[in-house]
């Protein structure tokens, strides 16, 4: 254990440990110094100087940046530093399009935050005009740039390369000139963006949002003609909650349902199931890998910003990743395929099926050329809070319900999915089961979980009767890239790599409130996956009642023709080649 | 450690055979090449001699005259500047034309008289080079060697003792002895923080075992600033050899000079004196058979003025768009590629040979009680004598502008002093008997920073100096954090609408406060020195700015913007010249009639003014 230290904040004593740096200090004591360009997750950067605080001895220091000491004395609030952050937002907004009545992001902007905190009613500084905006980028699927309202804090720079390695975002010009572009001017869908969207999450005003899909769903739903339903993603269970008042972590999956219902969704099931199903794919391409001894290790393949990763920087290994769909891929295609044959008036052509993702991927995925017309709308946990709140749903009064059948079960295997290590551990439950027709003594694989900073590359050993099988698991696709340097080297020594692409999984992904200024975010969301792991009936996905009955009824077994059909996907190189033409 | 004794030997049996070829090169003419002298047709100058049979200086030829290109010998005023020691002359702005001139006297053992300096006080020319005032009240550590001998010549700079301090601390095998001798020094970093030297390199050396790194700032980028140029340029084996008693006292193997690309003869000269080095192996690999090695790469920055400072320098060395990194963890533990990092600039690397051989005594001696020793400044604006001086810290403002620079030109009055570029400060009568030392320029609200003095009269408007200054540091921030970039991009918007007489007195209380958030909250030095000029200047010069403000007038008619042109009635002839001249058609006026200029209608162009033969339109 650290020692307890104490140091001085507004002269009184805070205790702190390990503590990077003075503004965490602070938030432990509650007091919450503004920042907008801190990231806890991210290189400490030091840029937008709200987070200034009065060192006594040493002057003006910002506190983001400024580890703390013992004895140290700390003033947060001077007339200097007042200057300071209210001249900081000033000149902010002296270059920014204010329109905030018509910016999705109103309400959860930053910058829009504080002005009102530190009362700021007019800008005495030149203000740009208009026709001096630059022009909005909504090349990309998922992502929409809008660098009329960038206030250049460099989080976005940092996430892409920090988290994903892949820097598509960096610098161009200098000082007041100084703008955040793709490489060359290219538009964000001609360079090596995978959609992650953790830009877009840690991105504190409306300069990088999510292109929305609700005015898509809202014409469906008010079109009685079609029959909408939806599926909600395992993480957003434990996040959705947070726009509405509950803590993060708090799992609200029942109400979601309810709301989804009082929205006018036709039918409410649950990707859960179908997370369950894709164990079942997976875990029966993975047993059967393992006997042949080919394409191992066998990488998993429900993130679609991975999937597209691999596309793009190693086309030549797409072999190794497993061919089933994402869980939000499959339950598309079983829905359209099989809801008509249990529900009356239902047809492939009347149903539009919307899932609720922690995604901004998603939206990119449902429009691959494989899977095109299988997920019609994709909206993010997000987004669809948004939905709930514009339809007047009082979500606290709401009763909670199930799910619809036929897929509304699931296990305790789907259920984690939304955490980095979920899918693996799932998997390795059901790949157990099918080697030895038994189950696990112990089916807690406690060493492939956890979601913070130091948990980003994971191992464990499962003895199958003798035999012994290593998973690594990774999220961020700097530690993924580490991963496939290690096959390529031939020094790899695991036989499954379960890869997602944001920091601790989905229930940190680009779609979700945004937990990007607490680290301990998606730590609690994932406590509240595995709380329900816990509790629930079933916890293994093969032994799911409605997996059971959909093979028996329909599929056959794990593996058949019409499961390759409808389950399993391909992949293609989309490797872009190098940008020769700089004069964009 | 393999130590080796005998070094000192054999650097001084180097020496002496340096020196007699030198010997053997007979009279020397030394011409000076640095970039000014070049650019005012040096090169031309030694061609000339070389037609006329003088062979430029190679160390083995046996002549009874040669000629000698040389660095910059820093009294750039009167380039070309021709100087030939054994005979102490001094010939100034010297053109080709007058090569054969030169050659004949010194032939005949005569003097070209109208090729010498003439004093501007006295009005009397000076025969004896070593009595020009220039350089008589100059004291020169960093510059001793620059503009005596050919910097292209490895054997040139071991003649006049170089690598001597090396060999001695390689001999004696004592870094700490080294780090204690500089600390003792009290020698100060010459880049613009004062930092002291000593200081930086024990907090270094504490970090010894891994690898480690020394670089050498040379990303001179004030605007007027070249000393560190010329050191480069002139003596950069100097620069070396401070560089490795650096490394040797740290514990370093390794070692960058970021230099700016737009340096390139500072460049070639490094890239030349570095192989010419590492082939006598005086580095590079085990040097003379120690088990001390050094490599020193070159790296060529892309011309960002940030790039500067210290941490946007090392993002740029690592291949990092140049942005300062906040400095949380220090550059002695953590800096280039996460390792222990020493880095000090051109000048004050220079200075530390000297230390060495002299003793920290010596340079201590100099100076005052906290900056001790000498220091370089680019003497540059309205005095008499412009070029590059060095001067113990002692030396009064007073005396580098009216004895060293000869007092403002053209006898106008003397108004102020810009001091360290962009970020400084400006300095005015009051403050002539000021010593130039960091802790006296900082309490006035300046600073010695690399050493730039600009020097201006009662016709600089001194709100057009800081716009000026504004806009330097506006286009040259980086764009990181908030302050700087968009404080200073909204500190000259006030600054341009004063000097074209659309300010206000709020915008003056706006000025003074975006100063203060940019001093206060900006995260480099780059940022937090951005005000400097407008604060230094508000403080000294108010009226000034509220002349333009209230009365748009520009007290010393530089802004056009407010200068009003009229026509006196009783010296226009009414020639009509002017109506003809004004692009706008703003003078009206019969022929043989005194002319009117419509004020609504003139742009301020000043045509009128130039061409009219009567010297009748004057400004308001």
């Amino acid at each position: 254990m650290t020692d307890k230290k104490t140091l001085f904040i507004n002269d009184t004593e805070v205790g702190f440990t390990d503590e990077k740096n003075v503004l965490e200090v602070a938030r432990h004591a509650g007091i919450n110094i503004p920042t907008l360009c801190y990231r806890p997750d991210l290189t400490f950067y030091g840029a937008c100087r709200m987070c200034v605080v009065e060192q006594v001895g040493r002057g003006i220091q910002a506190a983001c940046t400024l580890p703390p000491k013992e004895g140290m004395q700390i003033r947060t609030n001077t007339t200097e530093i007042r200057k300071i952050r209210k001249n900081v937002i000033e000149l902010l907004l002296a270059r920014h399009n204010r329109e905030c009545t018509l910016c999705t992001k109103s309400g959860s902007c930053d910058l829009q935050k504080f002005a009102l905190e530190y009362g700021i009613t007019e800008i005495r500084y030149e203000k740009i005009k208009e026709e001096d905006f630059p022009k909005i980028d909504n090349s990309s699927l998922s992502i929409s740039r809008d660098m009329s309202k960038c206030i250049l804090c460099g989080a976005c720079i940092r996430a892409c390369s920090e988290f994903q390695g892949i820097g598509v975002l960096g610098f161009s010009k200098r000082g007041a000139d100084t703008q955040i572009q793709p490489m060359a001017g290219y538009n964000l869908a001609e360079v090596d963006c995978v959609n992650c969207g953790q830009c877009v999450s840690v991105c504190p005003t409306g300069a990088l949002t999510v292109k929305p899909n609700i005015s898509e769903v809202m014409d469906a739903l008010c079109d009685y003609n079609i029959k909408t339903v939806i599926q909600i993603a395992p993480s957003v269970r434990v996040a959705l909650g947070e726009m509405f008042g509950l803590k993060p972590g708090d799992n609200s999956i029942k109400k979601i349902y309810a709301a989804a219902k009082k929205i006018g969704f036709n039918l409410v099931f649950d990707t859960n199931f179908s997370a369950d199903l894709t164990i079942m794919e997976e875990a029966h391409e993975f047993v059967e890998r393992v006997s042949k001894g080919e394409n191992l290790p066998l990488f998993t393949s429900c993130c679609p910003a991975w999937v597209r990763y691999m596309e793009l920087k190693h086309p030549d290994m797409l072999n190794h990743l497993s061919s089933a769909k994402s869980p939000q891929g499959m339950l598309s295609a079983v829905m359209k395929r099989i809801l008509p044959k249990e529900y009356e008036g239902y047809t492939k052509e009347n149903i539009r099926v919307v899932s609720v993702m922690p995604c901004t991927a998603k939206k990119y995925e449902a429009n691959r050329d494989e899977l095109l017309g299988q997920t019609d709308y994709v909206l993010t946990t997000y987004e669809f809070a948004k939905l709930i709140q514009s339809q007047g749903i009082d979500f606290d009064k709401l009763e909670e319900i199930e799910a619809d059948s036929p897929f509304g079960t699931y296990s305790g295997g789907g259920t984690i999915f939304g955490a980095s290590g979920g899918v693996a551990e799932a998997a390795v439950r059901t790949a157990y089961n099918m080697i030895t027709g038994e189950n696990l003594d112990d089916i807690n694989i406690v060493a492939l979980r956890g979601v913070d900073e130091h948990s980003r590359s994971k191992e464990a050993q499962i003895d199958i009767k003798g035999k012994k099988v290593k998973i690594r698991v990774v999220s961020t696709l700097v530690e993924a890239e580490k991963a496939v340097q290690e096959v390529i080297k031939g020094t790899a020594d695991f036989q499954m790599l379960e890869v997602m692409a944001c920091p601790g999984g989905c229930i940190n992904g680009g779609g979700q409130p945004s937990g990007c200024k607490d680290s301990q975010t998606k730590v609690k969301r994932s406590i509240g996956l595995y709380k329900e792991d816990e509790a629930l009936p079933i916890r293994n996905s093969h032994q799911n009642p409605d997996i059971i009955k959909l093979y028996e009824k329909y599929l056959e077994k794990p593996g058949s023709e019409l499961a390759h059909k409808l389950l399993h996907t391909t992949f293609s190189n989309k490797k872009t080649g190098s940008y020769t033409d700089f004069s964009k | 450690m393999i130590t080796q004794t005998g070094l000192i030997k054999k650097i001084e049996n180097e020496k002496k055979i340096a020196q007699e070829n030198i010997k053997k090169q007979g009279l020397r003419v030394l011409v000076c090449t640095s970039t000014g002298c070049s650019a005012n047709g040096a090169l031309k100058i030694i061609e000339k001699f070389n037609e006329l049979g003088v062979e430029t200086g190679a160390l083995t030829k046996e002549a009874k005259m040669s000629v000698v290109p040389t660095g910059c010998m820093g009294f750039c005023e009167k380039g070309c500047f021709v100087v030939v020691p054994d005979k102490k002359l001094a010939y100034v702005h010297v053109k080709a034309d007058d090569v054969e001139e030169i050659f004949e006297s010194l032939k005949n053992d005569t003097i070209v008289e109208r090729l010498l300096y003439v004093d501007p006080a006295l009005n009397k020319k000076v025969v004896d080079s070593s009595e020009i005032n220039f350089y008589k009240k100059q004291t020169r550590t960093a510059l001793m060697n620059c503009g005596h001998l050919n910097p292209e010549s490895i054997d040139e700079a071991i003649a006049l003792g170089a690598y001597e301090a090396l060999v001695k601390v390689l001999e004696k095998n004592d870094p700490d002895g080294v780090i204690t001798e500089i600390e003792n020094s009290g020698l100060r970093g010459r880049g613009g923080g004062g930092f002291p030297t000593g200081k930086k390199w024990r907090s270094v050396s504490k970090h010894k075992g891994g690898k480690s790194y020394v670089i050498c700032n040379g990303d001179e980028g004030d605007p007027g600033a070249f000393m560190d140029r010329s050191v480069m340029e002139s003596d950069p084996h100097r620069l070396l050899e401070g560089m490795a008693i650096a490394a040797f006292a740290v514990g370093s193997d390794e070692a960058y000079i970021y230099v700016r690309a737009e340096y390139p003869l500072a460049v070639k000269r490094l890239q030349m004196a570095i192989d010419q080095a590492e082939e006598k192996n005086l580095l590079g690999k085990n040097i003379l058979g120690t088990d001390f090695s050094l490599k020193i790469h070159i790296r060529e920055g892309a011309g960002a003025f940030v790039c500067g400072e210290s941490s946007a320098l090392i993002a740029s060395i690592e291949g990092e768009r140049g942005m300062p990194r906040p400095k949380n963890i220090h550059m002695a533990e953590c800096g280039l590629f996460k390792r222990p990092t020493l880095l000090n600039n051109v000048e004050t690397f220079a200075n530390v040979p000297q230390i060495i051989i002299k003793g920290a005594d010596w340079f201590a001696s100099m100076g005052t009680e906290k900056s001790k020793g000498t220091k370089t400044f680019a003497l540059t604006g309205e005095v008499n004598n412009t070029g590059l001086i060095e001067v113990p810290m002692d030396t009064t403002l007073r005396e580098i502008v009216f004895d060293i620079g000869g007092g403002i030109r053209g006898g106008k009055k003397f108004k102020a002093v810009q001091i360290g570029g962009p970020s400084g400060g400006c300095l005015t009568e009051e403050h002539l008997d000021l010593p130039m030392d960091y802790d006296a320029l900082k309490s006035v609200g300046a600073m010695v920073g690399s050493g730039g003095l600009v020097v201006m009269n009662e016709d600089t408007c001194i709100v057009e100096v800081a716009r000026f200054f504004m806009n330097f540091t506006k286009n040259e921030s980086c764009g990181k954090c908030v302050p700087c970039r968009e404080g200073t991009k909204n500190m000259l918007v006030i600054l341009e609408r004063i000097v074209k007489g659309q300010g206000t007195m709020e915008d003056l209380d706006k000025l003074e406060e975006l100063a203060q958030v940019v001093q206060l909250g900006s995260l480099c030095g780059l940022g937090k020195s951005a005000p400097n000029p407008v604060l230094s200047t508000l403080k000294y010069f108010k009226d000034e700015y509220i002349a333009h403000i209230k009365d748009k007038k520009c007290p010393a008619g530089v802004c056009s913007a407010l200068k009003t042109y009229k026509i006196k009635e009783d010296l226009c002839k009414g020639c009509t010249k002017c109506a003809r001249n004004c692009p706008v058609g703003a003078i009206e006026g019969s022929v043989k009639n005194p002319h009117t200029i419509n004020q609504d209608k003139c742009i301020k162009c000043g045509a009128c003014q130039s061409g009219c033969p009567f010297k009748a339109i004057v400004t308001e």
